[in-house]
């Protein structure tokens, strides 16, 4: 590196592009600007919305159809917080699927975001003993509860501070996310994750053109490709536009709420006033957005 | 193959994660990034403001089963009714009381007089779309809870406008219990290749 010591990111980027260039060789459908851009969030406003623009055509381009990248950034003042009621969770997965669905998850290999956990009413909540393939004729089974798990949102979040490019980071409004394009696919993030909530894309992502939800986030559903992260975003697509998460509406027994966590006449505040509410490993201080409560 | 390509290409980019760590150290700097642009909250909807603590909502019809509604179609006003609690043997046989079935049946909660509408304890006649607040007699917790958007499945906006479900619409009111589900296929279990 010692050669590097006179010469600027910028200078150095660019000899480092001519070289990744002669190895890329075949790859000319790669954008060039969304992989030797800057930082998504050293980004002006015209540069991102060129690369928006850019990325649009692409996805439009691949998927046969329009696909739109939104950048709606946080609202004022507003923390997003989750809340999940332990007593209604059936394990029915719909949560799951939806999330799929929404957020253009690989279908192959198979990339869940949410992982429902089956436990046993005698041992309480032991992930040691959790059982996410249970596979039940109907649920729920007699003597067992479910516990979704997905990202935790944490305030104090442990795959940001291990991310060695920046990649990944928390917004104003609470939602950690990640930027594709800078993900170096070192899956330090994954391993630091308390909760299991970052996943790899092992090989290039299936997902039928048909089955893409073309709403999309430049922070959160975009299409991915192989070799980078994902995870829960809250939907950031939906939510920064107030409308709920896909999984909130998608749960049948209404187990999963969701809103503002300021907002004194919210969801959520009713909760925290009323309900028996935890996290999940608190003694992690992780400081989790994502509550979990017993509503009945 | 290409995505082969571009993960080395990105490991020879190393000198991107170099700066990366500086950008981590220096995170507050991003306060005027365009990406994290904070933009005004929506305005929260009226739908929001008259909320949940009014005496009545507004939501969805009644899941009524087909050519059930009106009752003043069969039960002609004109007819005596018949006030003894007793097993029905020629219509409304499907219905299967299981929801205090010991203290209770039809006029309990129907309306004698007016068969198209329900009646509270204290003899106050609602429509079927008010029905929340029969069932919030006994079910006084569960009905807050709703109304504060606890109980129950909401969709729509967690700033503004959400439609509410009857209580019914997820409850049977004669077996309410919240029926067992199929659940969607578990995830495939990691496979370890050799």
């Amino acid at each position: 590196m010692s050669g590097c010591s006179t010469i600027d990111r910028r200078e150095f980027m660019c000899v480092a592009a001519g070289c990744a260039a002669a190895a890329m060789g075949s790859c000319s459908d790669l954008t060039h600007s969304a992989f030797f851009r800057d930082h998504l969030r050293e980004l002006t406003k015209t540069q991102l919305d060129e690369l928006v623009g850019e990325l649009e055509s692409e996805y439009s381009e691949r998927f046969g159809r329009e696909v739109e990248v939104g950048t709606t950034g946080p609202m004022k003042g507003v923390e997003l917080a989750y809340a999940l009621d332990l007593s209604r969770c059936v394990g029915c997965r719909r949560c799951v699927y939806a999330c799929v669905e929404e957020n253009n998850q690989s279908r192959d290999p198979q990339v869940h975001w949410i992982r429902v956990l089956e436990m046993d009413n005698e041992r309480g909540i032991d992930f040691e003993h959790a059982d996410a393939y249970y596979d039940a004729e109907q649920v729920p089974e007699p003597d067992k509860f479910y516990l979704p798990v997905a990202c935790q949102q944490c305030r104090n979040p442990a795959c940001v501070k291990t991310c060695p490019t920046g990649a990944t980071w928390q917004e104003p409004d609470g939602i950690t996310v990640i930027d594709y394009d800078w993900c170096i696919g070192c899956r330090c993030c994954v391993s630091a994750c308390p909760y299991g909530a970052r996943h790899f894309n092992w090989s290039e992502p299936e997902l039928p053109a048909e089955e893409l939800n073309p709403k999309t986030h430049i922070l959160g559903n975009r299409p991915r490709t192989k070799g980078v992260v994902e995870k829960c975003t809250f939907c950031i697509h939906r939510t920064r536009e107030g409308r709920y998460p896909a999984c909130v509406e998608a749960c049948p027994v209404g187990a999963r709420k969701f809103g503002d966590l300021h907002d004194p006449d919210g969801e959520i505040r009713h909760i925290f006033e009323n309900k028996r509410v935890f996290v999940l490993k608190a003694e992690l201080n992780t400081r989790p957005r994502f509550y979990y409560f017993y509503g009945a | 193959m290409l995505s082969n390509v571009s993960l080395r290409t990105r490991r020879i980019l190393l000198a991107q994660s170099l700066c990366g760590l500086l950008l981590a150290a220096c995170g507050e700097s991003y306060a005027n990034s365009a990406i994290s642009e904070v933009v005004s909250a929506a305005p929260v909807s009226e739908a929001h403001e008259a909320g949940p603590d009014q005496q009545t909502l507004e939501v969805g019809p009644p899941p009524f089963s087909e050519d059930i509604f009106p009752c003043t179609d069969c039960h002609d006003p004109e007819l005596e009714v018949r006030g003894k609690k007793r097993e029905l043997k020629f219509e409304h046989t499907d219905i299967e009381l299981t929801h205090a079935e010991e203290n209770r049946w039809c006029l309990d909660c129907h309306d004698g007089a007016d068969r198209d509408m329900l009646h509270l304890a204290n003899g106050d006649v609602i429509p079927f779309e008010e029905s929340y607040r029969l069932c919030g007699q006994c079910h006084g917790d569960k009905l807050r809870d709703w109304r504060n958007g606890v109980h129950g499945r909401r969709v729509g906006f967690w700033n503004g406008a959400k439609s509410y479900l009857l209580c019914v619409n997820c409850h049977n009111a004669h077996s309410p219990q919240f029926p067992a589900l199929e659940p969607e296929p578990a995830p495939f279990r990691p496979v370890r290749t050799p």
